[in-house]
Protein backbone atom coordinates (compact mmCIF):
# COMPACT_ATOMS: atom_id res chain seq x y z
CA UNK A 1 0.00 0.00 0.00
CA UNK A 2 2.77 2.44 0.93
CA UNK A 3 4.35 1.85 -2.50
CA UNK A 4 1.17 2.82 -4.35
CA UNK A 5 0.46 5.85 -2.20
CA UNK A 6 4.01 7.11 -2.45
CA UNK A 7 4.14 6.66 -6.24
CA UNK A 8 0.60 8.05 -6.52
CA UNK A 9 1.44 11.26 -4.65
CA UNK A 10 4.47 11.87 -6.90
CA UNK A 11 2.84 10.94 -10.22
CA UNK A 12 -0.43 12.78 -9.50
CA UNK A 13 1.61 15.77 -8.32
CA UNK A 14 3.60 16.01 -11.53
CA UNK A 15 0.69 15.21 -13.88
CA UNK A 16 -1.72 17.67 -12.22
CA UNK A 17 1.12 20.18 -12.02
CA UNK A 18 1.66 19.90 -15.78
CA UNK A 19 -2.07 20.20 -16.50
CA UNK A 20 -2.57 23.25 -14.28
CA UNK A 21 0.66 24.95 -15.32
CA UNK A 22 2.21 24.53 -11.87
CA UNK A 23 4.94 22.19 -13.04
CA UNK A 24 7.80 24.41 -11.97
CA UNK A 25 6.28 24.88 -8.51
CA UNK A 26 5.88 21.11 -8.16
CA UNK A 27 9.53 20.51 -9.06
CA UNK A 28 10.68 23.19 -6.63
CA UNK A 29 8.48 21.84 -3.84
CA UNK A 30 9.90 18.34 -4.35
CA UNK A 31 13.50 19.56 -4.22
CA UNK A 32 12.87 21.93 -1.28
CA UNK A 33 11.23 19.17 0.70
CA UNK A 34 14.20 16.86 0.15
CA UNK A 35 16.28 19.46 1.96
CA UNK A 36 13.60 19.85 4.65
CA UNK A 37 13.73 16.10 5.28
CA UNK A 38 17.44 16.22 6.01
CA UNK A 39 17.08 19.38 8.13
CA UNK A 40 14.32 17.76 10.19
CA UNK A 41 16.34 14.61 10.76
CA UNK A 42 19.50 16.49 11.72
CA UNK A 43 17.44 18.80 13.94
CA UNK A 44 16.34 15.71 15.84
CA UNK A 45 19.91 14.79 16.82
CA UNK A 46 20.11 17.03 19.89
CA UNK A 47 16.73 16.05 21.33
CA UNK A 48 17.25 12.39 20.47
CA UNK A 49 20.59 12.34 22.23
CA UNK A 50 19.26 14.10 25.34
CA UNK A 51 16.23 11.85 25.79
CA UNK A 52 17.95 8.60 24.94
CA UNK A 53 20.59 9.49 27.52
CA UNK A 54 17.99 10.16 30.21
CA UNK A 55 16.12 7.04 29.18
CA UNK A 56 19.25 4.98 29.74
CA UNK A 57 19.55 6.34 33.31
CA UNK A 58 15.88 5.46 33.93
CA UNK A 59 16.54 2.00 32.55
CA UNK A 60 19.71 1.32 34.55
CA UNK A 61 18.04 2.48 37.77
CA UNK A 62 15.06 0.17 37.27
CA UNK A 63 12.59 3.06 36.97
CA UNK A 64 11.27 2.01 33.58
CA UNK A 65 10.77 -1.54 34.80
CA UNK A 66 8.76 -0.27 37.80
CA UNK A 67 6.50 1.77 35.53
CA UNK A 68 6.06 -1.16 33.18
CA UNK A 69 5.05 -3.45 36.04
CA UNK A 70 2.37 -0.96 37.07
CA UNK A 71 0.67 -1.00 33.67
CA UNK A 72 1.41 -4.64 32.97
CA UNK A 73 -2.18 -5.96 32.56
CA UNK A 74 -3.08 -3.34 29.96
CA UNK A 75 0.21 -3.68 28.09
CA UNK A 76 0.06 -7.47 28.00
CA UNK A 77 -3.41 -7.27 26.48
CA UNK A 78 -2.32 -4.69 23.89
CA UNK A 79 0.97 -6.42 23.03
CA UNK A 80 0.58 -10.16 23.65
CA UNK A 81 3.71 -10.97 21.61
CA UNK A 82 5.99 -8.83 23.78
CA UNK A 83 7.28 -10.46 26.99
CA UNK A 84 5.90 -8.44 29.96
CA UNK A 85 9.36 -7.71 31.36
CA UNK A 86 10.90 -6.68 28.03
CA UNK A 87 12.38 -3.14 27.84
CA UNK A 88 10.11 -2.44 24.83
CA UNK A 89 7.13 -2.27 27.23
CA UNK A 90 8.76 0.44 29.31
CA UNK A 91 9.78 2.48 26.29
CA UNK A 92 6.27 2.28 24.80
CA UNK A 93 4.70 3.40 28.10
CA UNK A 94 7.08 6.35 28.32
CA UNK A 95 6.28 7.35 24.72
CA UNK A 96 2.50 7.15 25.23
CA UNK A 97 2.76 9.16 28.47
CA UNK A 98 4.87 11.84 26.75
CA UNK A 99 2.31 12.05 23.91
CA UNK A 100 -0.58 12.44 26.35
CA UNK A 101 1.16 15.29 28.14
CA UNK A 102 1.89 16.98 24.81
CA UNK A 103 5.66 16.66 25.23
CA UNK A 104 6.26 16.21 21.52
CA UNK A 105 10.00 16.71 21.88
CA UNK A 106 10.36 13.90 24.35
CA UNK A 107 7.85 11.59 22.70
CA UNK A 108 9.69 10.95 19.42
CA UNK A 109 13.02 9.74 20.88
CA UNK A 110 11.17 7.50 23.34
CA UNK A 111 9.02 6.14 20.52
CA UNK A 112 12.05 5.39 18.35
CA UNK A 113 13.66 3.67 21.32
CA UNK A 114 10.52 1.53 21.66
CA UNK A 115 10.69 0.62 17.96
CA UNK A 116 14.31 -0.46 18.34
CA UNK A 117 13.39 -2.66 21.30
CA UNK A 118 10.46 -4.17 19.33
CA UNK A 119 12.81 -4.82 16.42
CA UNK A 120 14.96 -6.99 18.70
CA UNK A 121 11.93 -9.31 19.10
CA UNK A 122 11.31 -9.51 15.37
CA UNK A 123 12.37 -12.47 13.26
CA UNK A 124 12.13 -10.70 9.92
CA UNK A 125 13.87 -7.34 10.30
CA UNK A 126 12.33 -5.88 7.14
CA UNK A 127 8.73 -6.59 8.12
CA UNK A 128 6.66 -4.84 10.77
CA UNK A 129 5.43 -7.01 13.65
CA UNK A 130 1.90 -6.95 15.09
CA UNK A 131 3.21 -5.17 18.17
CA UNK A 132 4.89 -2.46 16.04
CA UNK A 133 1.68 -1.76 14.13
CA UNK A 134 -0.46 -1.67 17.29
CA UNK A 135 2.05 0.65 18.95
CA UNK A 136 2.09 2.98 15.93
CA UNK A 137 -1.71 2.89 15.77
CA UNK A 138 -1.87 4.15 19.36
CA UNK A 139 0.90 6.63 18.66
CA UNK A 140 -0.63 8.15 15.51
CA UNK A 141 -4.09 8.40 17.00
CA UNK A 142 -2.44 10.41 19.79
CA UNK A 143 -4.56 10.90 22.89
CA UNK A 144 -3.42 14.43 23.72
CA UNK A 145 -4.84 15.83 26.93
CA UNK A 146 -4.05 19.44 26.04
CA UNK A 147 -3.79 20.49 22.37
CA UNK A 148 -1.38 23.26 23.36
CA UNK A 149 -0.37 24.59 19.93
CA UNK A 150 -3.99 24.78 18.72
CA UNK A 151 -4.97 26.69 21.86
CA UNK A 152 -2.02 29.00 21.22
CA UNK A 153 -3.26 29.75 17.70
CA UNK A 154 -6.81 30.36 18.97
CA UNK A 155 -5.45 32.79 21.57
CA UNK A 156 -3.42 34.59 18.92
CA UNK A 157 -6.56 34.88 16.77
CA UNK A 158 -8.37 36.58 19.67
CA UNK A 159 -10.53 33.74 21.00
CA UNK A 160 -12.32 34.66 24.23
CA UNK A 161 -12.52 31.08 25.47
CA UNK A 162 -9.80 29.11 23.62
CA UNK A 163 -9.86 26.14 26.01
CA UNK A 164 -13.46 25.27 25.04
CA UNK A 165 -12.08 22.96 22.35
CA UNK A 166 -10.41 20.67 24.91
CA UNK A 167 -13.60 18.72 25.69
CA UNK A 168 -14.62 17.94 22.10
CA UNK A 169 -11.00 17.22 21.14
CA UNK A 170 -10.70 14.72 23.98
CA UNK A 171 -13.84 12.93 22.80
CA UNK A 172 -12.67 12.80 19.17
CA UNK A 173 -9.12 11.68 20.00
CA UNK A 174 -10.41 8.95 22.34
CA UNK A 175 -12.68 7.60 19.61
CA UNK A 176 -9.80 7.58 17.11
CA UNK A 177 -7.53 5.72 19.56
CA UNK A 178 -10.17 3.08 20.29
CA UNK A 179 -10.76 2.62 16.55
CA UNK A 180 -6.99 2.38 15.99
CA UNK A 181 -6.58 -0.38 18.58
CA UNK A 182 -9.61 -2.38 17.39
CA UNK A 183 -8.75 -2.07 13.69
CA UNK A 184 -5.10 -3.01 14.25
CA UNK A 185 -6.19 -6.12 16.16
CA UNK A 186 -8.66 -7.13 13.43
CA UNK A 187 -6.36 -6.40 10.48
CA UNK A 188 -3.46 -8.43 11.87
CA UNK A 189 -5.64 -11.54 11.46
CA UNK A 190 -6.57 -10.85 7.83
CA UNK A 191 -4.83 -13.16 5.32
CA UNK A 192 -3.77 -10.12 3.27
CA UNK A 193 -1.65 -8.77 6.11
CA UNK A 194 -0.37 -12.01 7.65
CA UNK A 195 3.38 -12.37 7.86
CA UNK A 196 4.37 -14.95 5.27
CA UNK A 197 6.56 -17.58 6.88
CA UNK A 198 9.59 -18.38 4.73
CA UNK A 199 9.25 -22.12 5.39
CA UNK A 200 9.73 -23.60 1.91
CA UNK A 201 13.22 -22.37 1.31
CA UNK B 1 -9.49 24.21 36.98
CA UNK B 2 -8.72 21.19 34.84
CA UNK B 3 -7.04 23.47 32.33
CA UNK B 4 -4.84 25.15 34.95
CA UNK B 5 -3.73 21.77 36.25
CA UNK B 6 -2.89 20.60 32.74
CA UNK B 7 -1.03 23.81 31.97
CA UNK B 8 1.18 23.46 35.02
CA UNK B 9 1.81 19.84 34.11
CA UNK B 10 3.09 20.95 30.68
CA UNK B 11 5.45 23.44 32.30
CA UNK B 12 6.76 21.21 35.07
CA UNK B 13 6.74 17.81 33.37
CA UNK B 14 10.09 17.99 31.59
CA UNK B 15 12.11 19.56 34.44
CA UNK B 16 10.57 17.11 36.93
CA UNK B 17 11.32 14.15 34.66
CA UNK B 18 14.94 15.21 34.08
CA UNK B 19 15.70 15.90 37.75
CA UNK B 20 13.62 12.93 38.92
CA UNK B 21 15.39 10.46 36.64
CA UNK B 22 18.81 11.67 37.75
CA UNK B 23 17.95 11.68 41.47
CA UNK B 24 16.36 8.25 41.26
CA UNK B 25 19.40 6.95 39.38
CA UNK B 26 21.76 8.32 42.00
CA UNK B 27 19.66 6.85 44.80
CA UNK B 28 19.99 3.47 43.08
CA UNK B 29 23.76 4.00 42.81
CA UNK B 30 23.71 4.22 39.02
CA UNK B 31 26.72 6.00 37.47
CA UNK B 32 24.42 8.60 35.96
CA UNK B 33 26.93 10.43 33.79
CA UNK B 34 28.24 7.24 32.26
CA UNK B 35 24.73 5.88 31.75
CA UNK B 36 23.62 9.10 30.08
CA UNK B 37 26.46 9.21 27.58
CA UNK B 38 26.08 5.50 26.89
CA UNK B 39 22.40 5.94 25.96
CA UNK B 40 22.98 9.24 24.16
CA UNK B 41 25.40 7.62 21.70
CA UNK B 42 22.41 6.14 19.91
CA UNK B 43 20.83 9.55 19.27
CA UNK B 44 22.98 10.49 16.30
CA UNK B 45 22.66 7.15 14.53
CA UNK B 46 18.89 7.08 14.87
CA UNK B 47 18.49 10.59 13.48
CA UNK B 48 20.73 9.85 10.49
CA UNK B 49 19.05 6.51 9.79
CA UNK B 50 15.65 8.12 9.18
CA UNK B 51 16.92 10.57 6.50
CA UNK B 52 16.16 8.46 3.38
CA UNK B 53 12.66 7.60 4.62
CA UNK B 54 11.88 11.18 5.55
CA UNK B 55 13.16 12.57 2.25
CA UNK B 56 11.18 10.04 0.20
CA UNK B 57 7.95 10.89 2.01
CA UNK B 58 8.39 14.66 2.13
CA UNK B 59 9.32 14.92 -1.57
CA UNK B 60 6.14 13.07 -2.60
CA UNK B 61 3.97 15.16 -0.26
CA UNK B 62 5.61 18.38 -1.44
CA UNK B 63 4.96 17.56 -5.11
CA UNK B 64 1.35 16.65 -4.39
CA UNK B 65 0.66 19.79 -2.36
CA UNK B 66 2.19 22.19 -4.85
CA UNK B 67 0.35 20.73 -7.86
CA UNK B 68 -3.13 21.90 -6.92
CA UNK B 69 -4.39 18.31 -6.75
CA UNK B 70 -5.79 19.03 -3.28
CA UNK B 71 -8.24 21.62 -4.66
CA UNK B 72 -9.45 19.19 -7.32
CA UNK B 73 -9.97 16.45 -4.76
CA UNK B 74 -11.88 18.81 -2.45
CA UNK B 75 -14.19 19.87 -5.26
CA UNK B 76 -14.86 16.29 -6.30
CA UNK B 77 -15.74 15.21 -2.77
CA UNK B 78 -17.88 18.17 -1.66
CA UNK B 79 -21.24 16.38 -2.25
CA UNK B 80 -20.23 13.67 0.26
CA UNK B 81 -18.96 16.09 2.90
CA UNK B 82 -22.13 18.18 2.69
CA UNK B 83 -24.06 15.02 3.46
CA UNK B 84 -22.25 14.40 6.78
CA UNK B 85 -22.40 18.02 7.85
CA UNK B 86 -18.78 18.94 7.19
CA UNK B 87 -18.45 22.40 5.66
CA UNK B 88 -16.50 22.20 2.38
CA UNK B 89 -13.98 24.73 3.71
CA UNK B 90 -12.74 22.20 6.28
CA UNK B 91 -12.09 19.41 3.76
CA UNK B 92 -8.56 20.50 2.70
CA UNK B 93 -7.66 20.44 6.40
CA UNK B 94 -8.92 16.85 6.67
CA UNK B 95 -6.84 15.78 3.68
CA UNK B 96 -3.72 17.65 4.71
CA UNK B 97 -3.68 16.41 8.30
CA UNK B 98 -2.20 12.90 7.75
CA UNK B 99 0.32 14.27 5.21
CA UNK B 100 1.79 17.31 6.88
CA UNK B 101 1.45 18.67 10.41
CA UNK B 102 2.79 22.08 9.41
CA UNK B 103 0.53 22.21 6.35
CA UNK B 104 -2.54 21.30 8.39
CA UNK B 105 -1.66 23.88 11.03
CA UNK B 106 -1.38 26.49 8.28
CA UNK B 107 -4.82 25.62 6.92
CA UNK B 108 -6.29 25.60 10.45
CA UNK B 109 -4.81 29.03 11.23
CA UNK B 110 -6.21 30.36 7.96
CA UNK B 111 -9.69 28.94 8.69
CA UNK B 112 -9.69 30.37 12.22
CA UNK B 113 -8.65 33.85 11.11
CA UNK B 114 -10.93 33.89 8.04
CA UNK B 115 -14.08 32.56 9.69
CA UNK B 116 -13.48 33.59 13.30
CA UNK B 117 -12.65 31.75 16.52
CA UNK B 118 -16.35 31.34 17.39
CA UNK B 119 -17.30 29.90 13.99
CA UNK B 120 -18.27 26.28 13.39
CA UNK B 121 -15.54 26.03 10.74
CA UNK B 122 -12.82 27.41 13.04
CA UNK B 123 -13.82 25.17 15.92
CA UNK B 124 -14.16 22.09 13.74
CA UNK B 125 -10.67 22.60 12.29
CA UNK B 126 -9.27 23.06 15.83
CA UNK B 127 -10.85 19.84 17.08
CA UNK B 128 -9.64 17.96 13.98
CA UNK B 129 -6.09 19.17 14.57
CA UNK B 130 -6.03 17.67 18.06
CA UNK B 131 -7.73 14.38 17.29
CA UNK B 132 -5.57 13.22 14.37
CA UNK B 133 -1.88 12.78 13.63
CA UNK B 134 0.60 13.23 10.80
CA UNK B 135 0.36 9.52 10.05
CA UNK B 136 2.63 9.48 6.97
CA UNK B 137 5.39 11.35 8.76
CA UNK B 138 5.22 9.21 11.88
CA UNK B 139 5.30 5.95 9.91
CA UNK B 140 8.25 7.17 7.80
CA UNK B 141 10.25 8.20 10.86
CA UNK B 142 9.38 5.26 13.14
CA UNK B 143 9.76 2.49 10.57
CA UNK B 144 12.71 4.30 9.00
CA UNK B 145 14.60 4.29 12.28
CA UNK B 146 14.67 0.49 12.27
CA UNK B 147 14.77 0.10 8.46
CA UNK B 148 11.44 -1.79 8.28
CA UNK B 149 10.27 -1.75 4.66
CA UNK B 150 7.16 -3.95 4.73
CA UNK B 151 4.75 -1.97 6.89
CA UNK B 152 1.82 -4.41 6.54
CA UNK B 153 -1.43 -2.91 7.84
CA UNK B 154 0.16 0.08 9.59
CA UNK B 155 -0.89 2.71 7.05
CA UNK B 156 -4.45 1.38 6.67
CA UNK B 157 -4.88 1.36 10.45
CA UNK B 158 -3.38 4.85 10.85
CA UNK B 159 -5.58 6.34 8.14
CA UNK B 160 -8.73 4.65 9.46
CA UNK B 161 -7.98 6.05 12.91
CA UNK B 162 -7.55 9.51 11.36
CA UNK B 163 -10.86 9.08 9.53
CA UNK B 164 -12.56 8.10 12.79
CA UNK B 165 -11.05 11.15 14.48
CA UNK B 166 -12.17 13.46 11.67
CA UNK B 167 -15.73 12.16 11.57
CA UNK B 168 -16.03 12.31 15.36
CA UNK B 169 -14.66 15.86 15.23
CA UNK B 170 -17.43 16.87 12.82
CA UNK B 171 -20.05 15.22 15.02
CA UNK B 172 -18.89 16.50 18.43
CA UNK B 173 -18.22 20.03 17.19
CA UNK B 174 -21.86 20.25 16.10
CA UNK B 175 -22.97 18.64 19.36
CA UNK B 176 -20.92 20.90 21.67
CA UNK B 177 -21.33 24.19 19.83
CA UNK B 178 -24.71 23.76 18.14
CA UNK B 179 -25.19 24.14 14.41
Amino acid sequence: MINFIWAGLLIIGFVVGALTGNLEAVTNAAIDNAKTGVDLALGLIGIMTLWLGLMKIAEDSGLVEKLARLLKPLMVWLFPDVPPEHPAMGAMIMNIAANMLGLGNAATPLGLKAMQELQKLSDDKETATDAMVTFLAINTSSVTLIPASTIGILVAAGATNPTEIIGPTLVATTVSTIVAIIVSKIFQRLPKYQIKKADNK
Amino acid sequence: MFVEIMESISIYAIPVIIVGFILFGMAKKVKVYESFTEGAKEGFNTAVRIIPFLVAMLVAIGAFRASGAMELLTKALSPITNLIGMPGEVLPMAFMRPLSGGGAQGIMTDLITTHGTESLIGRMASVMMGSTETTFYVLAVYFGSIAVKKQRHALSVGLLADLAGLLTAVFVTRLFFGM
